[in-house]
């Protein structure tokens, strides 16, 4: 086998990456030259997306909601007042709207004909969140999603899928895990994972903080 | 449209392979595939619905076998040779600056309207049989069945008049927005889970009351 050959082997293994990294670029260099795109936009847009947009915010919501009992009514009739009075407010959060866990009644939010996701409370969704297997799962079989994520709740809890087919976005309150009644709102936040305000999955213990 | 976007009940696609929420990307191109597009869109010359139909009519082999930011890539490329973006001259990049006061601004989709909502939260509908070719929002899955509405959004953009050919004027007439609660069983037969409930968010003209 020739170098070359070697190289070409090697490119194909990756082929979807290198392919992609090529075409992105390529797209990038077209549309700066001819002044559609700056590319310190498009530095403060992964920047924005990368680190200051994200799960915590909506954990901060939530740890607030489960402190104060005012600010969780609030939230459950007013999201969108409630999280913008918080700060977090732009794109794909327009229009909120937060629903409670309770032992009786678990929630699971999906976009089964896209991705639809609240960016200002939990930053860009995960690759499942967007993959066909959770689209085409959530709506038929939300249990056996669960048990995908290894969460098994009892078989008379009623699991509610909010399929997000308009431009209201949906963010699931998570119960607030026994014995932690002595934490601060900011030790509470930290319980407070992705997968729990999606509802595939549910909020930590204190035991999985320390 | 009947595409193999619409996923909501397709089986055998596999289980759901969590991840840590640590990852926010997986390759650097995926970045920029994210901020160009988000970038480009700043230019005003598409909607949600348009980018989304564009994503939509990718074919179906492509769309299955694409990672969701080569969706979106494709799309943009598609969306900038059908707009000729590449000769136009009147338009100029936003600044870094406008672009995130851009994002940071609400945007909401309701609009005003003199009419009345027909159906009120407790009331049951049905949802239409439609089976559009161009853009819906309406999932297969949640067609044809009865529902009840469990909230009453507004008058909202409605997404099969707004998503028209790029370069086309929308149609903005808004439309009401109810919240449709299902029960498994009416969406899944008699096999499904008792203990589940399904609601998709609807626009006016996908419903119809029922009995």
């Amino acid at each position: 086998m020739s170098h070359e050959h070697a190289q070409e082997h090697e490119h194909a293994e990756y082929s979807e990456l290198s392919e992609m990294d090529a075409r992105v670029r390529a797209l990038e260099t077209l549309l700066t030259e001819h002044g559609l795109v700056d590319r310190a936009a498009l530095d403060a847009v992964v920047e924005r997306y990368e680190t200051e947009v994200g799960p915590h915010n909506g954990a901060a919501v939530i740890a607030k909601a489960w402190t104060d009992p005012k600010y969780k009514e609030w939230l459950l009739s007013d999201a969108d007042a409630a999280i913008a009075s918080l700060g977090y407010v732009g794109r794909q959060g327009e229009h909120m709207v937060v629903v409670e866990n309770t032992p009786e009644r678990h929630n699971m939010v999906v976009c089964t004909l896209c991705s639809c996701y609240p960016w200002p409370v939990l930053g860009l969704p995960p690759v499942w969140y967007k993959s066909p297997a959770y689209r085409s799962k959530a709506v038929i079989d939300p249990r056996g999603v669960l048990s995908d994520f290894g969460v098994e709740l009892p078989d008379d809890t009623q699991i509610k899928v909010w399929d997000s087919t308009a431009e209201v976005r949906y963010l699931v309150l998570p119960m607030r895990p026994e014995g932690t009644e002595d934490l601060t709102e900011e030790e509470l936040a930290a319980l407070v994972n992705r997968n729990s305000m999606i509802g595939t999955g549910l909020a930590g213990t204190q035991q999985e903080v320390s | 449209m009947n595409g193999v976007h619409d996923m909501g009940g397709f089986h055998s696609f596999g289980p759901v392979v969590p991840e840590s929420d640590q990852h926010v990307f997986h390759a650097e191109w995926e970045k920029r595939a994210l901020a160009l597009t988000l970038a480009v869109g700043a230019l005003g010359l598409w909607n949600i619905d348009q980018m989304r139909h564009e994503r939509e009519k990718l074919p179906p082999s492509i769309y299955l076998s694409s990672s969701y930011y080569k969706i979106w890539t494709l799309a943009l490329e598609n969306a900038i040779v059908a707009l000729d973006l590449l000769e136009r001259t009147d338009l100029t990049a936003r600044t870094a600056d406008q672009l995130i006061a851009g994002f940071a601004g609400q945007g909401s989709y309701e609009r005003p309207t003199d009419t009345r909502p027909a159906y009120a939260v407790g009331q049951q509908v049905r949802t239409r049989e439609l089976n559009p070719a161009g853009h819906t929002r309406l999932p297969r899955y949640a067609r044809a069945h009865v529902g009840t509405v469990i909230a009453v959004h507004g008058a909202h953009v409605f997404p099969d008049r707004n998503a028209v050919p790029l370069g086309e004027r929308p149609e903005k007439t808004p439309e009401w927005l109810y919240t449709v609660e299902f029960t498994g069983r009416e969406l899944w037969g008699p096999d499904g889970d008792p203990q589940i409930m399904v609601s998709i968010d609807a626009w006016e003209p996908y419903l119809e009351a029922a009995e």
